[in-house]
């Protein structure tokens, strides 16, 4: 068997977009449940990839939302080439949110997203330089708390 | 508790036509905020909002909530319906306003066990 064989799945997202926005998270989430990864992890590897997903869409007109599902793991990768985020550290921070009024209204910005996936993942890492854009991987180890 | 029983017992309006109501119901949450429901909310809960557009339903399904509750008479954009129908998602409406619903879920039992 192939040790390092993986399954990968991505998705360009549009800026904006709110009429397909969670359909990149909803698609991988299908395909990890498919492969067998167990549920809990597979929840919070949904919510880790919505919320990077709605990031891109909200704050940096659109972006790549890709997964490499591995035996032991899962990784994904969330990029953009936006405006980048000035203070990494703030923005990491509960409750910090430059959300626009009408998205607000939707219910976005409660400075949560970048918390959650902090939260959901067994690693967290961002990439991101003003001008250029942002990256950010998470990596979800299969085993299940469950068991 | 049914989803079903919960929609009789609470006389809310579904909306959502051609999904399944016979899922079990394992508690609540109420949040107005996306990403507040999407980090505190587990499975199969029953989701109190006043939100009523199409994000509500993605929301939803990627946590695997029982059924949203879309409280105080808030309109239900119709493309958050088309969106949950694809994926079995669950969609009450109510007029009773969100304090008014949780306290009737609470006398129900649901959130004490
Ligand atoms: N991909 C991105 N490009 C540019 N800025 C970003 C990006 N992702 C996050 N940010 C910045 O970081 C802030 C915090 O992000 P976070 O996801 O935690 O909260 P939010 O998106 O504002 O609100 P919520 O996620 O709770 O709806 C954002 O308001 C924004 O200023
Ligand atoms: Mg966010």
């Amino acid at each position: 068997m192939a040790e390092n064989k993986s399954l990968k799945l991505g998705f360009d997202v549009a800026g904006g977009d709110f009429e397909r926005a969670g359909e990149a998270s909803a698609k991988i989430k299908k395909m990890l449940k498919m492969i067998g990864v167990p549920a809990d992890i597979v929840r919070r590897i949904a919510i880790g990839t919505y919320e990077a997903e709605m990031n891109v869409i909200i704050h940096a007109g659109g972006g790549n939302v890709a997964a490499e599902a591995f035996t032991d793991a899962t990784v994904i990768t969330v990029s953009d080439k936006g405006p980048g985020i000035p203070d990494i550290e703030k923005a990491l921070q509960e409750g910090y949110s430059t959300a626009p009024d009408h998205v607000r209204q939707m219910g976005f910005g409660a400075g949560m997203g970048l918390p959650n996936m902090v939260k959901c993942s067994d690693e967290f890492d961002i990439k991101s330089v003003v001008g250029e854009g942002t990256t950010i991987t998470m990596r979800f180890e299969h085993i299940s708390e469950d068991l | 508790m049914k989803v079903s029983e919960l929609m009789e017992a609470l006389n809310l309006k579904l909306l959502t036509k051609d999904v399944a109501l016979d899922g079990e119901v394992r508690g609540g949450y109420a949040s107005d905020l996306l990403s507040n429901a999407m980090g505190q909310a587990q499975p199969d809960m029953v989701w109190v909002t006043m939100q009523g557009h199409q994000n509500i339903a993605a929301v939803a399904s990627l946590i695997g909530l029982a059924a949203i509750i879309v409280a105080g008479d808030a309109p239900v954009a119709e493309d958050t319906l088309s969106k949950a129908e694809l994926n079995d998602v669950v969609i009450f409406a109510t007029e009773a306003s969100a304090f008014e619903v949780i306290g009737k879920l609470y006398e129900l039992g649901i959130g004490k066990e």
